[in-house]
């Protein structure tokens, strides 16, 4: 019997979204460098081949916008948690229309729509880290309060709770979760900071993983029937150190996942895929 | 303790007397007076008039006084002649109480309840008179008994609590009598309680003595099943009573997490507090109440009874449907689906129009056809399912909604934002519009207090955080701000506390209100629990009353009458019932007295409170731009940073170190210190959270003294040391009653408990408590210097206390060390202390505030300002430090909200460093045996008083020593006045010592010392 916040990481179903060519020069990016897009298409492909073939999840690939360069980092663009799903209002500006295409992906999935309609309210999906419990939406350049009032009002089972993201992009920009519980977080002071309010905030009691590559903080959590654990994380050819942390792990099946070149453009690993988990579901 | 009570009352009846001040003198006047005549009465009635309308008058005057109000007013249309009352008062002081006899007694009583009825609703007056001329007859044809009784009467009086708010006329009567027998001192609150224990004379004396027929009044309970339970109560019945009433109606056993409420008279939701009357909680003639769960249990398949599952699930039920426990569609239905399931059983697929019996049911504020089609769907999942096991399911999931047992209270920030507070199990939540924005959960919080309308809570350094922070919050009167943290109270005693902390037995030290959680913990309940043998109790469901209810019209299932059951038998278990409140209420008599005394000037202080706040605020506003940042009060409470420092200077520690002359303190700029050999003991206002004092010392230390109260107090309890004690718990007495405090615990060893007062139930003022607890449990350090309170109440024990008295006078230097030793004493003296536990900081809040502690910067810039000193952080309260640095205020700023706290470094660049010059003068008077030099002798007591008055504080050390079989009492007097102004030195010693004379005839001043600080300068860093 399924019942209020069990199965985390049960997943169903991705959806994923091509890149475009303008992601090479227009996508937007912190910091200056050269994108090749036929590497990154290159390696999200192998990105999505390891959530289809690899896990079986049954994949939604949206086509490529070239008009909206960063189109292919769909999780900003909405939230999905139990049957639920709530389209964003992304932050910038040049990102807004990614939601027309993935509403109407989510609305196949006969998931319950909630917009967020208000024009003072950003929210990016990157912002928002769901523990399983409850949810930690970062204020960023990209995600404000209203955004979090809006999403808090959606999802009213879960406590939502706060925390400033001074530096990076996103929360999720230097944490995700590892397993029911566990928090994999950067060990930059930022990252440990902000894991320190979370914890302040929570009434559940979260395990830690610190890795000492932020960016290597962003991992997908899966909990898949006849997998178990899995864990998607970043290659040792990027953050060998990091990949030491992960290899401790070891309920899990790890997955290294390249991310070479859409990290170039804050590209990390959950934000090239919104998870749905259409089983469970009540 | 009745005879301590007795005496005190006359003691301190001389001391206002002596203070002179205005308002009792004339009192004392009109009431000699008054005991002649019948005249005085009247005059009685005007004063008393007058000191409810001054606020700081009335706040004094206890409960019943107030509510004479109405009845002074129609007495002077007395129908009765006042000399006949007045006669009949001697009569009754000779006579004593007249139990029963005839059945007269039993008419009056009746009359009586009327009359109270009527008081209550403030408005038949007539009746009052006729009771009271009928009680004056019926005083005088009563037959006289011996005075014995009366004594007894009377001292049960003392220890009575009280509560006889209705009974108007003869408490006057009494009150007359109170104040011959009291000698004709001022008619202070003891007096009138004893009044009232005479009035009892007509009244309570019969109830008490034999179980004499009370008025009954009739209680409306909504119960969880939406329906009605109507029982009769003995009119004082006490909210326990009732409830326990309704438990067993239940057939509740673990009735722990539920509790009774009531709307009050301003709409607000209340809980009825058990161990008080429910008449003087409700005010009004409206008994109505409802059946609520109060603590709603995390786990709630830790419960032993299915039924009280049930009703937990029926209270999760309305809570859901009303919107108060939000939740989402798809919870909505799953919730939904099991309650079905619990009411109606497995799904019938062949029930025509199934959807017509979901829909009678309300399962969630907006309920919509697909929701009701989605329960329907899950409910046929659910077959097989037994009810209990419904429930079980449906709490699995309701106890994970995050607003599960979230209490919520409207407030603002310090901004003026409108924020939510929740109260829940595991601590506080603050909330802005549905998104947490902090959380304070209750191991973090050191001390929850609040005054007027401010809510505070001290939180503990985090690891890496030096300093403790206050954060404060504006509720919108200061009623909600005391709901608030009475609510704190409650949940943090019942959810963290292995006991709740037990009632205080000292009747002296008390300050305010002291309210406490006085039911059973959930630790205790549980274990309760688990002892239920009894076979799993058949109760019916009764979703179908709901139905009935949500329909209009069309019942579906009757409504059972539960009323009929306790119906009509007069219940005898009551009379022991009101022996026990008044034994409960007695500490409530002492703190009425005191409070007279303080009067007008304390009413003044809070006002200067509230202007500083405002100045605080701003000024803090102004420093930081930390945007969200609640509302940072300063010390917890008092917003007046300056007096309130000046004031903490005069706290023993303090005061020493001043003397020193090597520690300066900021703020104070003329202070007066003189040591007497007297005691007078002035209440002091409120809690003072700032300390001038030097950084690391003075928490551990007066931590220790009262961490040695609790000892103290018992012992002189035991051995009714007459005056001194007596005379302390007068002084200790006074409290502002809008404020209170709180330090949770988390293991509680030593309790001073709560005495339920009266004055709670006064109307908007508000009272204030203190406690102790936090002090003796040595895990809050650096509170004792914030917690007036409890400084006034300290007292030691300890040898080691003694010689610092001793000490202070004489060598200075070696006070530190005698500071730390005694901080380390204290640590390994309570057994239950860990060292995580034992008092870290020795910040003080002011130097939490020159840290400002900015979470995000502490662990880099351990050196801020003047920290040098501070070892804090660690615990490590053997370090005290020896080398403290002037001690300077400066301005605190919390960052409540991790946001901001996150994005400000605050750094306080000004820290002002004032120059000042002193000047000391002793006197000290031949004595005959060398006095603090002599032998050392044995202490047998000690004890620290403070009271404090508008620039005023006065600090009483008491000691008890034992010397070659003579037993010693020294009672040292420390007053620091402090304001901008010259002091006549010459007038205000002067002063001193007449008081101590005229207090303590039989003593002798040995010692003064004038120590005049100025402040010349203020630089600027």
């Amino acid at each position: 019997m399924a019942g209020l916040m069990v199965g985390f990481g049960h997943y169903t179903h991705a959806i994923v979204r091509g890149i475009p060519a303008s992601l090479a020069k227009e996508a937007l990016r912190s910091s200056q460098s050269e994108v090749d897009v036929v590497n990154a298409r290159r390696e999200h492909e192998a990105y999505v081949e390891v959530l289809g073939t690899r896990l079986g999840l049954e994949v939604v690939e949206l086509p490529a916008d070239e008009s909206l360069p960063d189109c292919v980092f769909v999780e900003d663009a909405a939230v999905v948690c139990g049957d639920t799903a709530l389209i964003t209002r992304p932050g910038a500006e040049s990102r807004r229309r990614e939601t027309e295409a993935m509403k109407g992906a989510l609305k196949d999935l006969n998931l319950n729509i909630v917009e967020m309609t208000d024009e003072n309210a950003t929210l990016d999906g990157g912002d928002v880290l769901f523990t399983g419990r409850e949810f930690f939406v970062g204020l960023s350049k990209r995600t404000n309060q209203r955004g979090a009032e809006i999403l808090a009002d959606a999802f009213k089972d879960y406590a939502v709770s706060t925390v400033p993201v001074l530096e990076g992009l996103h929360l999720k920009s230097f944490c995700s979760m590892g397993g029911p519980g566990l928090i994999v977080i950067g060990s930059s002071e930022p990252a440990q900071k902000a894991l320190k309010i979370m914890q302040q905030m929570s009434d559940h009691r979260y395990d830690k993983l610190t890795v000492p590559d932020d960016l290597a903080a962003n991992c997908i959590y899966m909990n898949l029937p006849n997998k178990g654990h899995v864990l998607l994380h970043p290659t040792a050819e990027e953050f060998p150190e990091s990949v030491k942390v992960f290899e401790k792990l070891k309920d899990h099946m790890l997955i290294p996942v390249s991310n070479m070149e859409k990290v170039k453009v804050d590209g990390a690993l959950t934000c090239c895929s919104v998870l749905i988990n259409k089983k469970g579901n009540i | 303790m009745t005879t301590e009570a007795g005496s005190e009352t006359e003691v301190k009846e001389k001391a206002e007397e002596s203070a002179a001040q205005p308002d009792r003198s004339e009192k004392a006047k009109e009431e000699t007076q008054e005991v002649p005549n019948a005249e005085g009465e009247e005059k009685e009635k005007e004063k008393e008039k007058e000191g409810k309308e001054g606020k700081g008058i009335a706040r004094y005057l206890p409960t019943w006084l107030k509510k004479q109000k109405s009845q002074s007013q129609t007495s002077p249309t007395k129908e009765g002649p006042p000399t006949e009352e007045a006669v009949s008062k001697v009569t009754q002081e000779e006579d004593g109480p007249a139990p029963e006899v005839n059945g007269h007694a039993e008419e009056e009583e009746e009359e009586e309840e009327e009359k109270e009825e009527k008081e209550a609703v403030k408005s038949e007056q007539v009746k009052e008179k006729e009771a009271e001329s009928h009680s004056t007859a019926s005083a005088d044809t009563e037959p006289a008994k011996e005075e014995k009784v009366e004594e007894s009467a009377e001292k049960a009086a003392d220890e009575t609590t009280v509560t006889t708010e209705g009974e108007g006329a003869e408490e006057q009567k009494k009150e007359q009598e109170g104040e011959e027998e009291g000698g004709g001192g001022g008619g202070g609150g003891e007096e009138e309680e004893e009044e009232e224990g005479h009035t009892s004379i007509f009244q309570s004396p019969l109830r008490l003595v034999r179980k004499t027929k009370m008025k009954l009044m009739a209680c409306h309970v909504a119960l969880l099943d939406g329906t009605d339970f109507t029982c009769e109560v003995e009119k004082r019945a006490k909210g326990q009573y009732l409830f326990f009433k309704v438990c067993e109606h239940l057939n509740l056993m673990e009735k722990d997490y539920f509790g009774l409420s009531y709307t009050d008279s301003h709409e607000q939701k209340c809980w009825l507090d058990p161990t008080k009357e429910i008449k003087r909680q409700i005010r009004s003639n409206n008994w109505q109440f409802v059946f609520n769960v109060k603590f709603y249990p995390p786990d709630p398949s830790l419960l032993t009874e299915d039924i009280t599952r049930y009703l937990l699930c029926l209270q999760l039920r309305e809570d859901v449907a009303s919107g108060r426990l939000p939740c989402s569609f798809v919870t909505h239905a799953l919730l939904g689906s099991y309650t079905l399931q619990a009411e109606v059983g497995d799904y019938e697929p062949d029930q025509p129009r199934p959807l017509d019996n979901v829909s009678q049911l309300t399962f969630a504020p907006n309920q919509s056809k697909e929701m009701e089609e989605k329960i329907l769907e899950l409910h046929k999942s659910h077959r097989g399912m037994t009810p209990a096991q419904a429930d079980t399911q449906f709490l699995e999931n309701a106890k994970k909604l995050s607003m599960y047992g979230v209490d919520l209270h409207h407030a603002k920030d310090s901004e003026g934002v409108d924020i939510m507070l929740g109260v829940c199990a595991n601590g506080l939540l603050v909330y802005k519009d549905r998104l947490r924005i902090n959380r304070f959960a209750w191991p973090k919080i050191l001390k929850i207090s609040y005054k007027r309308n401010n809510f505070y809570i001290k939180i503990r350094p985090g690891e890496t955080e030096q300093f403790e922070s206050t954060v404060g919050f504006k509720l919108q009167n200061h009623r909600s701000a005391k709901r608030l943290w009475k609510v704190c109270v409650e949940n943090h005693s019942f959810f963290r506390l292995n006991a709740p902390e037990p009632p205080t037995k000292a009747r002296f030290l008390t300050l305010g209100s002291k309210f406490r959680y006085s039911g059973r913990t959930q630790a205790q309940t549980r274990v309760a629990s688990s002892l239920i043998d009894r076979p799993a109790p058949n109760f019916e469901r009764t979703s179908s009353k709901r139905i009935s209810r949500s329909l209009d019209g069309a019942p579906v299932i009757n409504i059972t009458e539960a009323s009929s059951e306790n119906g009509r038998e007069p219940h005898l278990e009551l009379q022991s019932d009101s022996k026990v409140k008044e034994v409960d209420l007695s500490p409530s008599d002492a703190e009425a007295t005191p409070t007279q005394s303080l009067g007008a000037s304390e009413l003044a202080l809070s006002q200067d409170h509230d202007k500083t706040q405002e100045d605080v605020l701003k000024h803090q506003a102004s420093i930081s731009q930390l945007k969200r940042s609640f509302m940072e009060a300063p010390p917890p409470s008092p917003p007046q940073p300056n007096q309130w420092e000046k004031r903490l200077t005069s706290s023993p520690a303090t005061t020493i170190r001043i003397q020193q002359q090597q520690h300066v303190t900021t703020e104070v700029e003329i202070e007066e210190t003189v040591v007497v050999q007297e005691v007078s003991i002035a209440p002091k206002p409120g809690l003072v959270t700032v300390t001038a004092s030097s950084p690391a010392d003075p928490p551990a230390e007066q931590e220790t003294r009262e961490q040695e109260v609790t000892v103290e107090e018992e012992e002189v309890v035991v051995a009714e040391e007459a005056k001194v004690s007596k005379q302390e718990s007068v002084s200790s007495e006074s409290e502002s009653e809008e404020e209170a405090e709180y330090h949770p615990n988390v293991s509680v060893s030593i309790c001073h408990t709560q005495i339920p007062e009266e004055k709670e139930e006064e109307e908007e003022q508000e009272e204030e408590a203190e406690d102790k607890t936090a002090a003796e449990q040595g895990m809050l350090p650096p509170d004792a210097p914030s917690l007036p309170a409890e400084v006034s109440q300290a007292v030691e024990a300890t040898s080691q206390e003694a010689e610092e008295d001793l000490e202070a006078e004489k060598s200075k230097n070696a006070e530190e060390e005698k500071e730390a030793e005694r901080g380390m004493e204290e640590r390994t003296g309570d057994p239950m202390m860990t060292p995580e536990e034992a008092p870290n900081g020795h910040a003080l809040p002011e130097e939490s505030a020159k840290g400002m502690v900015a979470s995000a910067e502490e662990e880099e810039e351990p050196t801020m300002n003047g920290e040098a000193s501070l070892a804090e952080a660690e615990p490590r309260p053997q370090v005290i430090c020896c080398s403290e640095p002037p001690v300077v205020k400066t301005e605190m700023v919390t960052i409540s909200d991790t946001f901001a706290a996150q994005k400000t470094e605050i750094a306080t660049k000004e820290v002002p460093i004032v120059h000042t010059e002193t000047k000391t003068i002793t006197y000290e008077a031949a004595q005959l045996d060398g006095n603090s030099d002599g032998e050392p002798g044995v202490l047998m007591t000690a004890q620290t008083i403070t009271s404090e008055s508008l620039c005023t504080t006065t600090t009483t050390h008491i000691t008890k020593m034992l010397k070659g079989g003579l037993s010693e009492t020294r009672i040292e007097k420390r007053i620091v006045i402090t304001g901008d102004c010259d002091i006549d030195h010459d007038q205000a010693l002067a002063q001193a010592i007449k008081e101590a004379k005229e207090q303590h005839p039989d003593m002798s001043v040995t010692r003064v010392v004038v120590h005049k600080e100025t402040e010349l300068a203020e630089e600027e860093d």
